[in-house]
């Protein structure tokens, strides 16, 4: 019968229209729970349109989520180096940074004129990043990290879009809140929680002071 | 399924092909023994004959890239590379046409396949190599106020800082500065010399309105005046910015030219600064619905080239699997936007399309779970993928979002694959393909007959819904499949209809593909993903040359890379399918109706972020 396609096609969307309130009638005020609906809503078994109410409503973002980067800082509580820079300047992120948006300035020793293993400055043009990740996947140090703060929209790009080393600090706290699976991966491949020279430092004195190797075991911070 | 791989065969037939050819054309054709080079070097006085004989008596009818190579400092010529196939599949005779910087010439090879149409004016646009004999060889993604041909070594972009990544003002001393504070020449652009602005009158407008087919025909019944009609590049139907010249008679296109380059930036050059990981993520940004087909083409093209060299490893199978399950569910998601956006050109305002973007959006989340990247995804490596996939699909609530969803991700994969998207496909196929309005508008609409699809060089579903079961995944197979099962898809028509109708046939077969992957993933479960060594930014990659092509969900997606054994490319090209496949759109849309344009392009399927580049 000529038409009876198009009332095939007519069923799947009456289908959808159906489908969407029979949902919203399921799960009614505990759509705003959010913990209960979410999964259940925004995944596989969800029937009809399935729309987040953004900005009320914002979807977690995955672990592995990937925004602009920003540098990894010892605890504001540690209690030996409080804010320290977990980066050791030596520049592989702004060598392997695709659109070269990253600029380090190495620090120097001021009484011996030497490089030193902390960055002086650094600077990322957030106008220029990608968001590829690349930074972290080869920083040998864990000390730049993608960050899931998505919402960066500000007045004036030409100044505000450089951040800074100040800028671009967060403490390590926050990596792990963000991104608990892989922070515990990543301290399980370095032998601990602290940074890579601490821990290094640390084996060192426990093998003068005791005469031979010792393994160090992860402790919480 | 072993008998399904193809059989090894003694003779290689490329061999054969390039021994008939040096005994037909005896010096005219010489071996191409450069290192890490293959194919042949063909006299440009002779081309054009090796050309036909190529195509007609060795049957190599299919001439899947042309790219231009500049090798300054490095025997200081041209060289234009045509990669042509069998249809019946096999690996690719290449052949060569050199010819030096100053005054280069070579002769047009459109008589001979009119597929390097495009390609030839691509090839005069960057590299600035003139050809003799082409129907309308001008500029086609710069405009004619630009000076320079700048894939040119020596051509350097306003913005220019050093001829290589990384850099040397980032690190140590990095002083941050905004490019715009100290550009190359003062402002943004150079003209060329005598080129002024005032009483500027557009030579390439003209050029088109010229070529176009106008006059009145006194034949028909009422004689009508040829009018030209500009559509585009701001047009909705035109999937961004692209734009096309009709001449009508009446409400029938007689002529029609493609205008493009307004998303031109311009990617090989940039290309070409890069070292070849940081290309990863630029790849994304060429066919934005396909990011990881495009990651693995280009992973496919420099790992040949890294073969060759010492310590190179294979990637494992769990990284093959991986890769396969990202590529298929990639072609899914872009058949199911592709015949939503269809459909949206045929009227059906945006119900079919939002239906195809549910399901994309579920598989969007298994990508940026696994990736960290809804479409930018950056995930494949050389030797492997950037990391494997999670145990879970997992969010976090934290400072920042606090809507979680934790989902088991094989079991999230096993739901997808076995109940969500067939009947998604399946719900399409009711939607759509009895419906009325679609059969009409599209059956026998925007034919492309099979002879046309080879000669034109279009690929992927515009080849295959013109009856030629071309598929690279088995014409020349990579990754795992040999050993997968599936059908190539194909129709005869060549229409609209065939075009859509094959889409729907693709994405059966990708299910099937992933159904049989997951078994894989479950069993090798544990295995590295990465094949190379940890940490290594910037591997090393032997001098010579790679096409590495991929069945991308639009086409073949090939990368013609050159390597001089540096850190970076020598040469980075991209043979996107979008931009070659509307070679053909001409040939499809003449003698229809203006409004039938606008759905053939559709039915094309075209991102202008891989037609311009």
């Amino acid at each position: 019968m000529y038409g009876s396609g198009i009332l095939r096609g007519l069923g799947v969307t009456l289908r959808h229209l159906v489908n969407t309130y029979v949902e919203d009638i399921r799960w009614g005020f505990r759509r705003h729970i959010p913990n209960e609906a979410f999964p259940q809503r925004q995944g596989l078994q969800t029937r009809g349109i399935f729309t987040v109410e953004y900005p009320d409503e914002k979807l977690a973002v995955p672990e592995r989520f990937r925004f602009i980067p920003f540098l990894v800082v010892e605890n504001y509580d540690h209690p030996e180096r409080p804010g320290h820079d977990w980066c050791t300047s030596c520049g592989i992120c702004a060598k392997v940074c695709p659109p070269q948006c990253i600029w380090i300035v190495r620090g120097t020793d001021p009484v011996t004129n030497r490089p030193k293993p902390e960055p002086e400055e650094f600077f990322i043009d957030i106008d220029i990043c990608m968001n590829c990740g690349l930074c972290a996947e080869f920083c040998p140090f864990d000390a730049i990290k993608m960050d899931h703060d998505y919402e960066l929209a500000s007045y004036d790009r030409t100044t505000a879009h450089i951040y800074n080393k100040q800028h671009l600090s967060k403490e390590f706290n926050y990596w792990k809140a963000i991104a608990p699976t892989r922070a515990e991966e990543e301290a399980q491949a370095r032998g601990g929680w602290d940074h890579k020279d601490v821990i290094k430092q640390r084996e060192k004195e426990a093998k003068a002071q005791a005469g031979g190797p010792t393994r160090p075991t992860v402790t919480g911070p | 399924m072993a008998d399904q791989s193809p059989a090894v065969e003694t003779v290689n037939p490329v061999d054969d092909a390039i021994n008939h050819l040096i005994e037909k054309f005896g010096a005219a054709v010489q071996r191409d023994t450069r290192d890490g080079y293959s194919g042949v070097i063909v006299d440009p006085a002779q081309l054009v004959r090796v050309g036909r004989y190529v195509r007609d008596t060795l049957n190599y009818e299919y001439l899947a890239n042309a790219a231009a190579v500049d090798y300054l400092g490095k025997g200081d010529h041209l060289e234009m590379v045509y990669h042509t196939y069998r249809v019946s599949g096999g690996p690719a005779l290449v052949l060569k046409a050199q010819t030096p910087r100053e005054d280069a010439v070579l002769p047009s090879l459109v008589p001979v396949w009119p597929g390097a149409n495009f390609q030839e004016r691509e090839a005069w646009d960057l590299m600035g190599i003139r050809f003799d004999g082409h129907p309308n060889l001008k500029r086609i993604l710069m405009w004619e106020g630009f000076a320079g041909h700048p894939l040119r070594k020596d051509w350097k972009e306003a913005y220019y800082e050093q001829d290589q990544k990384p850099f040397d003002s980032r690190w140590p001393g990095g002083q941050v500065s905004r490019s715009e504070e100290h550009n190359a020449y003062g402002k943004n652009v150079k003209y060329p010399d005598g080129f002024t602005l005032d009483d500027y009158e557009s030579l390439a407008e003209k050029a088109i309105y010229d070529t176009m087919p106008l006059g009145v025909d006194v034949s028909a019944d009422i004689s009508t005046d040829r009018v030209v009609v500009s559509l585009g590049p701001q047009h909705p139907s035109t999937h961004g910015v692209f734009r096309m010249v009709a001449a009508i008679e009446g409400e029938t296109i007689r002529g029609l030219e493609p205008v493009m380059g307004y998303l031109h930036r311009n990617h090989e050059k940039i290309g070409e600064r890069n070292t070849f990981l940081q290309n990863m993520p630029f790849t994304d940004r060429l066919d934005y619905f396909c990011s990881l087909s495009n990651n693995l083409g280009y992973a496919l093209g420099v790992e040949q080239l890294m073969a060759h060299g010492a310590r190179w490893e294979a990637p494992s199978r769990r990284a093959e699997a991986i890769r396969v399950l990202m590529v298929e569910l990639t072609r899914i998601l872009n058949h199911l936007v592709a015949i939503g956006f269809m459909l949206n050109d045929l009227g059906a305002y945006f119900t079919p399309l939002m239906y195809a973007i549910i399901e994309r959006e579920l598989i969007l989340d298994f990508f940026e779970a696994v990736t960290g990247s809804r479409m930018m995804c950056n995930y494949m490596r050389f030797g492997g993928v950037a990391a494997d996939l999670p145990a879970s699909l997992r969010s976090t609530a934290n400072q920042v979002n606090d809507r979680v969803r934790e989902f088991d991700t094989m079991q999230y994969l096993r739901e997808l694959i076995h109940d969500r998207l067939p009947r998604a496909v399946d719900q399409t196929d009711q939607l759509l393909t009895t419906n009325e309005i679609v059969t009409s508008r599209c059956i026998d609409v925007g034919i492309l007959s099979k002879e046309d699809a080879i000669a034109y060089s279009a690929a992927g579903p515009v080849l295959r819904a013109s009856g030629v079961p071309y598929d690279i995944r088995r014409a020349e197979p990579y990754s795992l499949y040999p050993e997968l099962e599936f059908d190539v898809a194909v129709r005869y028509h060549g229409d609209i209809y065939d075009r859509y109708l094959i889409r729907l046939d693709e994405m059966r077969q990708s299910l099937r593909i992933l159904k049989q992957i997951l078994p894989i993933l479950e069993e090798t479960k544990g295995q590295s993903f990465f094949s190379g060594r940890g940490g290594i930014y910037s591997p090393r990659v032997p001098a010579g040359e790679s096409y590495g092509r991929a069945e991308n969900p639009k086409g073949e997606l090939g990368y013609y890379i050159v390597s001089d054994g540096g850190q970076n490319p020598w040469r980075y090209h991209v043979r996107a399918p979008s931009f070659i496949n509307l070679t053909a759109l001409e040939q499809m849309s003449k003698g229809n109706k203006i409004a039938d344009v606008v759905a053939i392009l559709g039915s094309i399927d075209i991102v202008l972020g891989e037609l311009d580049r």
